[in-house]
C-alpha cells in the first residue's frame, strides 16, 4: 500500500503550464470552481490528501521567472481555498501550506483547527518558512534570516500551535444549567509558552477540533530535520532517485526515533513530478526546459505505477506526492489512468475516515489532561 | 418615489452574553452545521450579509476565565470561506482586529475571501489597545489608546493600495509599519471588500464617515437614532461622499408572538434566560468591582458600596459610568419597583428587545425607524443558535415585503450590489503632477 498525495499550485509545477491552449487562462485561478474541480478530481482518484502550496510572494511576482507572466500567476491564500473546498468535496484530506516566519502562531492554530471543523476532520497543515528578502519586505518587521534560525523559530511556532490545539480539553463545554456554567474552566489551559523568539499565553479561542491534531506535514529541507523529528506526521522528500529516497527515509526515521517517537507513525512521501501520456515527452518539449526538482516521470501511467510499486515494495518510501507539471489535465489523468492501476495492484490506501485515520494515526490524548492524570 | 429600502444583516449568535445556551433548542456555536443553518436562513430571508464577531482572548472575571457565557468560536476568515461554499448571494462579514495582524497578510486573506465568494466579503475593522489580548501574540499588542484610529487608518490605506494596485509595486512607509512588494492578486470582484466600522466616539464617527461602507451603531430610541444618523451622514460631504454611500445598521434584538401579549411574555422569558442567577451576580460584580459571590441572587442588593477603582473583568468592554452612581440608581430602582431582588433588578436593567410584537407590528416598527431616518436597516442579534432567525425570516420578512420596504429577490451577485454601493477606485492616489 502506498500513501498518495497530490500537490496543486497555479497551473501546475511547470512555470510555462499556464500558456497551454487547454488552460483557460490565469484568471481561472481566482475562481472557486477551478479549485473545487481539482479537489473533486483528486477525491474521485482516491487520493489521501491534496497539498495546497502557498507563499506570500507569488512565484515570478518578485523576480521575473522564465515562462511565467510578468506579474506571476495570481495566488489565493491556501487556507481560504481549502475551507472553500471542504464543505462541497467529501472524503479527501486538505493540507494547505501555512508559513510561520511572518505569521502569528495563534492565528495559524485556530485557522487550521477551523479547517478541521468545517471539513469534519480532514485538515492538515504543511509547515513552511519564508526564506526570501522579498517576503520579509512584505511585512517589514524583520530581515530575512538564515534557514537554521528560521527552522528554530518554526519549532517554537509548531509547539505553540499544537499546544493551543490542546488548550481546550474535549469535554470543556458542559452547559450545566444547575450551576449556570457553560464551560468548565478547569479544562481550559493557559499554555504559557515562552521561547527564544516569542511568548504566547493561551488558551485558544477555538475548541479542540475533530482530529484534535490535524495532520502535520513537513518537507525535508536544510535545517528542517529537528522539527520533523519532533512534530511531523508526514514528511515530504524531494530527491533525484529511489536510492537517495531510501537514504533520506532512513535518516528521517533515525531522527524520529532519537526524538523518542515511533518511526512507524511517520510516513515519508517522495515528490514525483508527473506529465503522463504516450506523448508526454513531446508535451514537455512544448512547455520548455525545466530542471527536475525531484524524481520525475514524463511517460505513460504504467511507468509511473511501476515506480510507485517499486518505491514502496523496496521500502524506499511509504508513499508519494504526485506533483503534476500541468493542471488540471495532469490531475485528470491521475484519476483516469493512474489510480485505477494502483488500485488494481492493491496499492491504494483502503482506509477512510479522518485524515489521521487514513494515516493509521489515533486521535491523540490531550497533553493537559494526560498531565493531570500523571499528576494524580 | 420608491420607498427607502431596509438593509438587514445577521449577527451569528455565538460568544455574546445575549446568547441563551440553556434553552433546549440551543445548538453548538462551533459546529459547522450551525453556521450552515444560520447562513442559509439569512440567505432565504434575502439578508445583505451574515456577520461574525471576534475576540482573541477568552474573557476573564476575577482573574479567571469567565465560565457563565458561551465560550469558543472558530477562526473568522476560515469559517466565512466555508460558508461561501454553501451560499450563493449572502454577504460574508467579519471582525478582524488591526492590532494583531499585518496589513499585507490581512489584505491577501480578505481578497482571497472576496474572490472565492464571488464578491461577498466585508471587513469590520476593529483596533484594540489591549495588552491583555496582546499576550496571545508574538508582537505583543499594546497600542496607546489615542493611536487606535491612526493604526486603523494606516492599515486601511495600506490594504486599499494593495487591493487596487493590480500587482504593481507598493511601498508603504508609515508610523505603524513599513513594507514593500507586489500583491499576489488583482482587484477583487467588488474592487475590494466592503468596509464596516463601529466606533461611537467622535474619532470613530469621523473615521466611519470618511472610510466606511456600513456602520454598526447602538440601537436607541427613534430620536437617538435620528441624531446619530444625521450626525454621521452630516460628516460625509467633507470627504466628498454622498449620504447613500454608507448604510447605518444599529444592533437590534427582537421578540415575536402571535399576539402582542405573547410577544411581551416571550421577551421577558428570553431576558430571564439571558440572566441566570450566577450571571446576575457577575453583572453586579462588574459594577461593584468586588467579589459578591456570598450574596443571594434572589435577595436584595448589597449594602456595601462599589470599589470605584477596581477592574474585575478583562477581555470585554467595561462600564464607563461612575460605579457608585450606578449602584445608587439601581438601589432606587429596586426600591421603586417594590423591592426587586438582585436578579430581578439585573433583568430589569438589561435592555428590553428593540422590537417586540406580532410579526406585522415588528415589521411596522422597523419600517418606521428606517423611513424616519433613524437608520438604513439593522443588524439583527438573535438569542439562539442556530435557529434564532428562523421565525423572523418566515414571518417578518414577508411583512416587510408587503410594506414595500424590502427586496423580493437579490438584484446582483455582490455585497456591494445588495448595499447599493459603487465599485471603489483609488481616486486620490494619482501621482502629483510635476513640471
Amino acid at each position: 500500500m502506498a500513501y498518495l498525495a497530490v500537490e496543486v499550485s497555479g497551473a501546475g509545477r511547470h512555470p510555462g503550464a499556464w500558456r497551454r491552449s487547454d488552460f483557460p487562462g490565469p484568471d481561472v485561478l481566482l475562481t472557486p470552481g477551478y479549485h473545487t474541480g481539482l479537489a473533486q478530481t483528486a477525491a474521485r482518484a482516491g487520493v489521501d490528501f491534496l497539498a495546497l502550496s502557498d507563499t506570500f510572494a507569488a512565484p515570478g511576482a518578485v523576480l521575473p521567472t522564465p515562462g511565467l507572466p510578468t506579474l506571476g500567476l495570481p495566488t489565493l491564500d491556501a487556507v481560504a481555498i481549502a475551507a472553500r473546498v471542504a464543505p462541497v468535496v467529501p472524503e479527501i484530506g486538505l493540507v494547505p501550506t501555512v508559513t510561520v516566519t511572518h505569521t502569528e502562531p495563534f492565528h495559524v492554530s485556530k485557522a487550521i483547527a477551523t479547517l478541521d471543523l468545517v471539513s469534519s476532520g480532514r485538515a492538515g497543515w504543511e509547515v513552511a518558512v519564508s526564506r526570501t528578502a522579498a517576503e520579509a519586505e512584505l511585512f517589514g518587521r524583520k530581515p530575512a534570516a538564515p534557514t537554521a534560525d528560521l527552522w528554530r523559530e518554526a519549532a517554537e511556532a509548531v509547539e505553540v500551535v499544537v499546544g493551543l490545539w490542546d488548550s481546550w480539553e474535549d469535554d470543556a463545554v458542559i452547559r450545566d444549567a444547575a450551576t449556570g456554567r457553560f464551560v468548565d474552566r478547569e479544562k481550559l489551559h493557559y499554555i504559557d509558552f515562552t521561547g527564544e523568539f516569542f511568548s504566547v499565553k493561551g488558551p485558544s479561542i477555538t475548541p479542540r477540533s475533530p482530529q484534535a491534531h490535524p495532520l502535520v506535514v513537513i518537507r525535508e529541507e536544510p535545517d528542517s530535520l529537528p522539527v520533523i523529528a519532533e512534530w511531523a506526521d508526514v514528511v515530504r522528500i524531494a530527491v533525484p532517485d529511489l536510492a537517495a529516497a531510501h537514504n533520506a527515509r532512513a535518516w528521517i526515521r533515525a531522527a524520529v526515533d532519537a526524538a523518542g517517537r515511533d518511526p512507524d507513525a511517520v510516513a515519508v512521501l517522495l515528490d514525483v513530478e508527473t506529465l503522463i501520456g504516450a506523448d508526454a515527452a513531446h508535451r514537455l518539449d512544448d512547455l520548455g526546459p525545466l530542471d527536475p526538482s525531484s524524481v520525475r516521470v514524463v511517460d505513460t501511467a504504467d511507468v509511473l505505477v511501476d515506480l510507485v510499486e517499486t518505491a514502496v515494495r523496496d521500502g524506499a518510501v511509504d508513499g508519494v506526492t504526485l506533483v503534476p507539471l500541468a493542471l488540471p489535465s495532469g490531475l485528470t489523468v491521475i484519476a483516469d489512468e493512474v489510480t485505477p492501476r494502483l488500485a488494481a495492484r492493491g496499492l491504494l490506501n483502503p482506509r477512510r475516515g479522518t485524515l489521521r485515520d487514513r494515516f493509521g494515526l489515533t486521535r491523540p490524548a490531550n497533553f493537559f489532561s494526560a498531565t493531570t492524570i500523571d499528576g494524580v | 418615489m420608491a420607498k427607502k429600502q431596509i438593509h438587514l444583516a445577521a449577527h451569528f449568535p455565538g460568544v455574546n452574553n445575549t446568547t441563551v445556551w440553556s434553552d433546549p433548542q440551543a445548538g453548538s456555536q462551533t459546529d459547522f452545521s450551525s453556521f450552515v443553518h444560520f447562513a442559509q436562513t439569512a440567505e432565504r430571508g434575502l439578508f445583505d450579509f451574515l456577520f461574525l464577531a471576534e475576540g482573541l482572548r477568552l474573557r476573564e472575571h476575577q482573574g479567571r476565565i469567565h465560565d457563565l457565557d458561551v465560550v469558543g468560536r472558530p477562526d473568522t476568515l476560515t469559517v466565512l470561506n466555508a460558508i461561501a461554499a454553501v451560499t450563493t448571494r449572502l454577504g460574508l462579514g467579519g471582525t478582524i482586529n488591526t492590532t494583531f495582524n499585518e496589513p499585507y497578510e490581512l489584505a491577501r486573506q480578505f481578497a482571497s475571501l472576496d474572490h472565492l465568494s464571488g464578491g461577498r466579503a466585508a471587513w469590520n475593522l476593529v483596533t484594540s489597545s489591549d495588552a491583555f489580548t496582546g499576550e496571545n501574540f508574538r508582537r505583543g499588542g499594546f497600542l496607546a489608546p489615542e493611536q487606535r484610529y491612526d493604526r486603523a487608518q494606516e492599515i486601511l490605506d495600506a490594504a486599499r493600495r494593495l487591493w487596487l494596485s493590480d500587482r504593481s509595486p507598493v511601498e508603504h512607509r508609515g508610523e505603524q509599519f513599513s513594507f514593500s512588494g507586489r500583491f499576489t492578486l488583482p482587484p477583487t470582484p467588488q474592487g475590494h471588500p466592503v468596509l464596516i466600522q463601529s466606533g461611537d466616539s467622535d474619532a470613530g464617527r469621523e473615521f466611519g464617515a470618511k472610510t466606511a461602507d456600513a456602520i454598526f451603531s447602538r440601537h436607541g430610541s427613534l430620536e437617538a437614532g435620528q441624531a446619530f444618523y444625521a450626525d454621521l451622514k452630516g460628516r460625509m460631504p467633507r470627504y466628498g461622499r454622498r449620504p447613500s454611500d454608507i448604510s447605518i445598521l444599529p444592533a437590534t434584538t427582537f421578540a415575536l408572538g402571535d399576539s402582542e401579549a405573547e410577544a411581551q411574555e416571550n421577551g421577558h422569558r428570553i431576558r430571564t434566560a439571558q440572566v441566570s442567577p450566577q450571571t446576575a451576580i457577575a453583572f453586579l460584580e462588574q459594577v461593584w468591582g468586588r467579589d459578591l459571590s456570598g450574596y443571594d441572587p434572589d435577595g436584595p442588593l448589597p449594602d456595601v458600596d462599589p470599589d470605584p477603582g477596581a477592574e474585575i473583568t478583562r477581555g470585554r468592554v467595561r462600564h464607563e459610568k461612575d460605579p457608585v452612581a450606578v449602584a445608587n440608581s439601581w438601589r432606587e430602582l429596586a426600591e421603586a419597583k417594590g423591592g426587586l431582588s438582585i436578579r430581578e433588578l439585573i433583568i430589569e436593567t438589561t435592555a428590553r428587545q428593540s422590537f417586540v410584537g406580532t410579526p406585522r407590528q415588528v415589521a411596522r416598527q422597523m419600517d418606521d425607524y428606517v423611513q424616519g431616518d433613524a437608520s438604513d436597516g439593522f443588524i439583527l442579534v438573535p438569542h439562539l443558535v442556530p435557529g434564532g432567525l428562523d421565525e423572523f425570516v418566515e414571518k417578518v420578512i414577508p411583512e416587510l415585503q408587503d410594506l414595500g420596504s424590502y427586496r423580493t429577490s437579490y438584484t446582483g451577485p455582490t455585497l456591494r450590489d445588495h448595499l447599493g454601493l459603487a465599485r471603489p477606485e483609488l481616486a486620490r492616489e494619482a501621482p502629483p503632477v510635476t513640471g
